[in-house]
């Protein structure tokens, strides 16, 4: 938490996450979690698997609600108490504004790359074809798939799916990207095409949070990293900290297994 | 008393009026079973539990009798709380919401089989319940269900017969017209089921194209 | 109300001597369009996929006209039960032919090898590999068949057989009640039907026992 005195000082958080927590039944899987990101700030959550770092990113999008705790996005709660009507109404809204990309991409198969791109623009701001059509164009040309606009997602490679959904995601013109294991799903030699990507973004200045296995991505790109185990967060710091130097046992044991097995 | 096929060109122009209006009929009713399945559907899916029984009940009741009783039901029902429809709407309704309920069964099992991922992807672009359902799970679960669909049109081409018993003077009514004035039932009966098979085929070569056209884009 | 109630349950009783009638036709001509449309013959071949073919392709109330209004004219005398029964009968064989075949197309070519390098001959092989494990697989789609056979028995009220939907019919004409009259024949039919469900489930679950 050590940038965390100069920013408050001067803005608040952009994505604020304060003791967030999640239980299924007497299962606790997110106990007590706080997260400020700054704009344009990029964080990577990482951990071992069932940690809680891709149910604490979905519960930013309230695909899997917190049941304690409270998520802001700017001045705007997410996970606000209101009745079920006007609940729906506001998470659309808030949704919007976060993009999100998920780890087997889920792209809508019965429309074309142009019409998975342009479905949300037009429904949901009203966006004409051709306006539509123009954003689709850009958006596809900035992840390099403009070329295949018009081809069917059974058409293409798992890199190049991920790359349509990331477009997909940024044709909402949303303030913060989350990216759910955005590479893990993708055979070897297409991940780089993804993170290539992703870097482009960070270079933007996308306000980003990314649960990732890739350590040297996240080290190259991220400005903070988060090591979660069983519900908390362990440790936090800059990746060169984090990676080089990490203070925990839990960390340190993660990372030796981890990058042990991504050297195989 | 033997057959004689010479007395059918005499009538060929009634039988074929009434051919029309089986196909015209089988359209109606199709097109009212494709609407109401798919509502039907989603209401046995999403909607609340007291909405939820009594269309339950309406779809166990149509799925456990016979069409000709819904027929009738239907056709002397509705001029029994005074509404007077033409023979041909009571047969497009009756015939469509029986269909709508076999259909529906398809859809439920359609949409409960598409991907959760699907649904997730669509509410994180902002899409509503709604919305996510109209634009991403049902084009996809319409998809998956167009053999079935397609069989149940065929057999409703079939059942179509049946709306001649109310009055709807479709194809087997003409040919009960014709029949009346010649008293040559086998040949017209005969003629009527060939006319029926040759729709069949068609409707049945369509079916391929259509599901053909959909592999494609999969 | 009550002075119909003896006409449904008499009615119901007919319906009921239909189902089984055609059942068992049904059956019979299944088992006949089955092993023709697998026979080594393609005249045979021919004959079973025609027969499935026409009697699936075109409406089971034109069946049942032609055989009873049309049958006189080719020497086929019936009277409207019995060509209730036979009419239905053929057309729930070409269902049953199909449903019947599927099943034992579906049993895996493994078995029907395995069965002919121990030396059991075509027949044999048939008879008891491919048979005993069908029969399991056709009970199920078979009760469907059924299901909807008993439906159809109503298409018989249209040559005035004096059952459920006939009953339903007249009464609905002499007492102005919709409604009633057909909650009365639908509830009938859908004992009936649930009485069938629960003798073809509980006939699947003891052929998976065994």
């Amino acid at each position: 938490m050590n940038d965390q005195g100069d920013h408050m000082t001067d803005q608040k958080p952009f994505v604020d996450i304060q003791h967030a927590q999640k239980s299924y039944g007497a299962l606790e899987v997110l106990k007590d979690i706080n997260l400020q990101v700054q704009k344009g700030q990029i964080v990577a959550i990482i951990g071992p698997s069932g940690s809680g770092k891709s149910t604490l990113l979905r519960a930013i999008n309230d695909l899997d609600p917190l049941t304690g705790g409270e998520i802001w996005l700017e001045d705007k709660q997410i996970n606000k108490n209101l009745p079920h009507r006007q609940y729906e109404k506001h998470i659309n809204l808030v949704r919007q504004e976060i993009g999100m990309v998920f780890q087997h991409f889920n792209l809508f198969p019965h429309l074309t790359v142009r019409g998975n791109v342009t479905l949300a623009p037009k429904m949901l701001k009203g966006l004409s074809d051709a306006d539509a059509n123009k954003l689709a164009e850009e958006q596809l040309d900035k992840v390099g798939m403009l070329e295949r606009i018009d081809y069917y997602p059974s058409q293409l490679s798992g890199g190049q799916k991920q790359r349509v959904a990331i477009a997909r995601a940024l044709a909402m013109n949303p303030k913060v990207m989350l990216f759910d294991e955005a590479t893990s799903a993708l055979d070897p030699e297409l991940v780089e095409e993804v993170n290539l990507v992703m870097k482009k973004l960070a270079e933007e200045h996308m306000t980003m949070i990314i649960v990732t296995h890739e350590m040297s991505f996240a080290e190259s790109v991220c400005d903070r990293v988060l090591f979660m185990d069983q519900g908390v967060v362990v440790e936090e710091g800059p990746p060169e900290v984090m990676f080089r130097n990490p203070k925990n046992d839990r960390t340190k044991e993660f990372l030796r297994k981890h990058l042990a097995g991504q050297h195989r | 008393m033997g057959l004689d096929f010479t007395v059918i060109p005499q009538y060929l122009d009634i039988i074929l009026w009434g051919a029309l209006w089986t196909i015209l009929i089988t359209l109606g009713a199709a097109a009212v079973s494709f609407i109401g399945g798919m509502i039907l559907a989603v209401i046995a899916l999403y909607a609340p539990k007291l909405v939820r029984l009594p269309f339950r009940a309406f779809a166990f009741l149509f799925m456990g009798t016979p069409l000709l009783l819904q027929l009738f039901l239907i056709y002397f029902g509705l001029v029994q709380v005074g509404i007077d429809v033409p023979a041909v709407m009571a047969g497009i309704i009756g015939l469509g919401l029986h269909f709508a309920v076999y259909n529906s069964e398809l859809f439920q099992t359609g949409i409960l089989a598409v991907d959760k991922g699907q649904i997730e992807a669509a509410r994180t672009l902002g899409l509503g319940r709604m919305q996510a359902l109209r634009k991403v799970v049902v084009p996809q679960a319409i998809r998956d269900v167009i053999p079935p669909v397609g069989n149940n049109m065929i057999a409703l081409l079939k059942d179509s017969a049946l709306v001649s018993v109310i009055g709807v003077s479709e194809l087997t009514l003409s040919a009960q017209r014709a029949i009346g004035s010649t008293y040559r039932p086998f040949e017209f009966y005969v003629l009527v089921a060939v006319i029926y098979y040759i729709i069949n085929l068609f409707m049945e070569a369509a079916q391929r194209r259509v599901e053909r056209r959909v592999q494609a884009s999969r | 109300m009550q002075k119909v109630f003896p006409f449904f349950l008499e009615a119901a009783w007919i319906t009921v001597l239909l189902s089984v009638l055609t059942t068992i036709l049904g059956l019979i001509l299944g088992a006949v369009g089955a092993s023709a449309r697998l026979s080594r013959f393609a005249l045979i071949r021919f004959l079973g996929a025609a027969y499935v073919s026409v009697f699936r392709g075109t409406p089971a109330l034109i069946q049942l006209f032609i055989l009873y209004f049309g049958g006189p004219q080719i020497g086929i005398q019936l009277d409207a039960f019995q060509a209730g029964v036979i009419g239905l009968g053929i057309n729930a064989g070409a269902y049953m032919t199909e449903t019947m075949r599927g099943a034992i197309i579906a049993i895996d070519k493994g078995q029907i090898e395995a069965a002919r390098t121990v030396g059991l001959s075509r027949f044999q092989t048939m008879r008891y590999v491919v048979l005993p494990q069908a029969m399991r697989l056709m009970i199920r789609p078979l009760g469907v068949n059924i299901n909807a056979m008993i439906k159809a028995t109503a298409l018989v009220a249209a040559i005035s057989v004096v059952e459920l939907t006939y009953t339903a019919q007249r009464f609905i004409g002499s007492t102005y009640k919709p409604f009633e009259m057909f909650l009365i024949a639908g509830i009938l039919y859908m004992i009936i039907i649930y009485i069938t469900g629960q003798a073809v489930s509980w006939l699947d679950r003891k052929a998976r026992i065994s």
